[in-house]
């Protein structure tokens, strides 16, 4: 079947191309609906990527954060209609020791191979998730980015010494709120404190313990733990602030993007015994976690609803430009495209 | 119900050497009725996807979807000699195997458009459920000129207002067959599009806005064009 996939040909510009699905193939067909935009998305819409990274991804379909309807199943386990969230990350062989989302020879849709932004997408059967029915569309359009803290999260329990008082989120987007909301969900016995540099953003913070500016932190703040949330050029100073505050053999989890190497505090990193870890993407099972979570905890999607920001009705390719224009000029939030093309 | 005609029954020959009809020939590894079919056979909302051919031509489409649907429940009929027969005889045999009535609807589609999108069907499938008459065009890019004796113009519409019809084309089966048999022999003749039939007989008929890349394999042109269109495949 000839399927249209929207693809990213240069920055700024998205083309109509095609490539041929096998419909008989061992893989379910799903008809998008909601697609989230994502700062990496971003990236390589803007070509703020570095020219050869652009060189070697171009042309390719942007967009790893969505959900659609099932149009078609070979094997009928999923029945048509039925709304799932498509796991962007396909590995292509098991390891012992690393999860599916760091071995270097799994695939990862809108890096590399083609995202979302297609007329059908062919997609494996074990990427493909029912959604709870409590969870509403524009919330489980972006379940991949709630499923990278959830599992950041899941490594930090596996790493972080037991005394977890105060855990610190430094960050005021999407991912801090997010990161904020799980962890004090997952672990409500913990103070969480948020630290960032816009005071109307901290104000959507409501379920923290505590939000402070990074300029003005109280003397003797102290941090157990701490989650860097912030990406860019700040993230380094985000990480050294951490490691400031931070008590002995604390734990930091770095979850922000950077293009360009931070420097770090690594004298101080010695001095107190800090574990710092990486984490990034996810796999199936943190999907499946997360919508167990989900069901669960129902208040938690209702919290998230609140970073939906611009919903794009989506009918053509300057619709598409559009949303990503959009995105571009918002202020917070998560920019959704209702996918009706 | 809701049923699927692809109308296969061009014998081809503008396809200038290549002697076999437009809909065989391969885009990439498929042929394009199979492209095309595909597209239908995947939209659970088709209780029957019909493709009419030319009786000679049968049994080799039945091979072909075979072979690269295996398992397909297409029904396989002949087409007539014109557009609106080979719709007559899609409409003729759901009547003879399912029954028709009021509600029962038809999407005619050309055989050689295999780039139509899901979206665009499910609009068909939308307009054709509630009761309307719709054709699937897109904005005229050319202006189009009028000429009643092929050597001079007799009138320019306003581009402005002016489509180009792809298919699908839907509506409701018996609707189409009530105004078709009210048609003499020589309106048959002319009116050799569906739409056109309801347009005459004072039906209204639903835009359906299509896609520039939902071309028709015509020329030869067209499948070097369909073949550039798939080169991006690598990365799917």
């Amino acid at each position: 079947m000839l399927n249209t996939v929207y693809r990213l040909v240069e920055p700024g510009r998205i083309e109509a191309e095609f490539c041929d699905i096998d419909i008989t193939a061992d893989a379910v067909l799903v008809r998008p609906t909601y697609l989230s935009i994502c700062n990496a998305d971003q990236r390589y819409f803007q070509g703020t990527r570095p020219a050869r990274v652009l060189r070697s991804k171009l042309p390719m379909a942007l967009i790893h954060e969505g959900i659609g309807e099932v149009v078609f199943d070979m094997k009928g386990e999923f029945p048509v209609g039925s709304r799932v969230v498509m796991v962007p990350n396909m590995p292509c062989e098991e390891d012992v020791a690393a999860a599916e989302n760091y071995l270097p020879s799994s695939r990862f849709v809108s890096s590399g191979w083609d995202g979302f932004m297609q007329d059908i997408v062919s997609i494996r059967r074990d990427r493909v998730l029912s959604l709870p029915e409590s969870v509403n569309d524009q919330v489980a359009a972006f379940t991949e980015l709630v499923s990278v803290a959830y599992h950041t999260i899941d490594r930090f329990d596996s790493r972080a010494h037991s005394r977890r008082n105060v855990i610190g989120v430094w960050g005021d987007g999407n991912l801090a709120f997010i990161t904020t909301l799980l962890l004090k969900k997952r672990m409500p016995e913990s103070r969480i404190i948020v630290f960032g540099k816009h005071n109307h953003k901290l104000r959507e913070f409501v379920f923290a313990d505590e939000c402070f500016h990074i300029d003005e932190l109280p003397e003797g703040i102290y941090i157990d733990h701490g989650f860097e949330c912030v990406g860019g050029m700040n993230s380094g100073r985000a990480i050294n602030q951490m490691i400031d505050i931070i008590g002995p053999e604390g734990c930091i989890a770095t979850m922000g993007v950077s293009e360009d190497n931070v420097p770090i505090n690594t004298r101080m990193v010695l001095e107190k015994g800090i574990t710092l870890f990486g984490s990034s993407r996810s796999g199936v099972r943190d999907f499946r976690n997360l919508l167990a979570f989900y069901e669960a905890n129902p208040d938690v999607t209702e919290y998230l609803g609140r970073i939906v920001g611009n919903v794009v009705h989506v009918r053509s390719i300057s619709d598409m430009s559009a949303a990503f224009e959009a995105d571009m000029k918002k202020k917070g939030g998560k920019t959704i495209m209702e996918w009706k093309k | 119900m809701i049923f699927a005609a692809i109308l296969a029954g061009g014998i081809g020959s503008r396809m200038g050497n290549v002697d076999k009809p437009k809909q065989f020939l391969y885009i990439g590894n498929k042929p394009i009725i199979v492209h095309t079919a595909e597209k239908f056979i995947i939209n659970s909302r088709f209780d029957g996807v019909i493709v009419l051919c030319p009786a000679q031509w049968i049994n080799y489409t039945k091979d072909l979807l075979d072979k690269y649907i295996p398992g397909n429940d297409i029904i396989l009929i002949e087409g007539g000699s014109t557009r609106n027969n080979t719709i007559m005889n899609a409409i003729d045999y759901i009547e003879n195997n399912y029954g028709l009535d009021e509600e029962t609807v038809l999407v005619t589609h050309d055989a050689v458009r295999p780039f139509v999108t899901h979206r665009i069907i499910e609009e068909n499938i939308d307009l054709a459920s509630r009761g309307l008459a719709c054709d699937t065009v897109i904005p005229a890019t050319d202006t189009i000129v009028e000429s009643n004796d092929g050597s001079f113009i007799s009138n320019i519409p306003d581009r402005a207002k002016c489509y180009q019809g792809q298919t699908p084309q839907s509506f409701r089966a018996k609707r189409f067959k009530t105004l078709y048999d009210t048609l003499s022999e020589d309106e048959k003749s002319i009116l050799t599009d569906a739409a056109k039939v309801f347009v005459v007989k004072g039906d209204r008929v639903e835009l359906v806005m299509g896609e520039t890349f939902n071309i028709k394999v015509t020329y030869p042109y067209d499948l070097q064009l369909a073949e550039i269109l798939l080169e991006g495949e690598k990365k799917c």
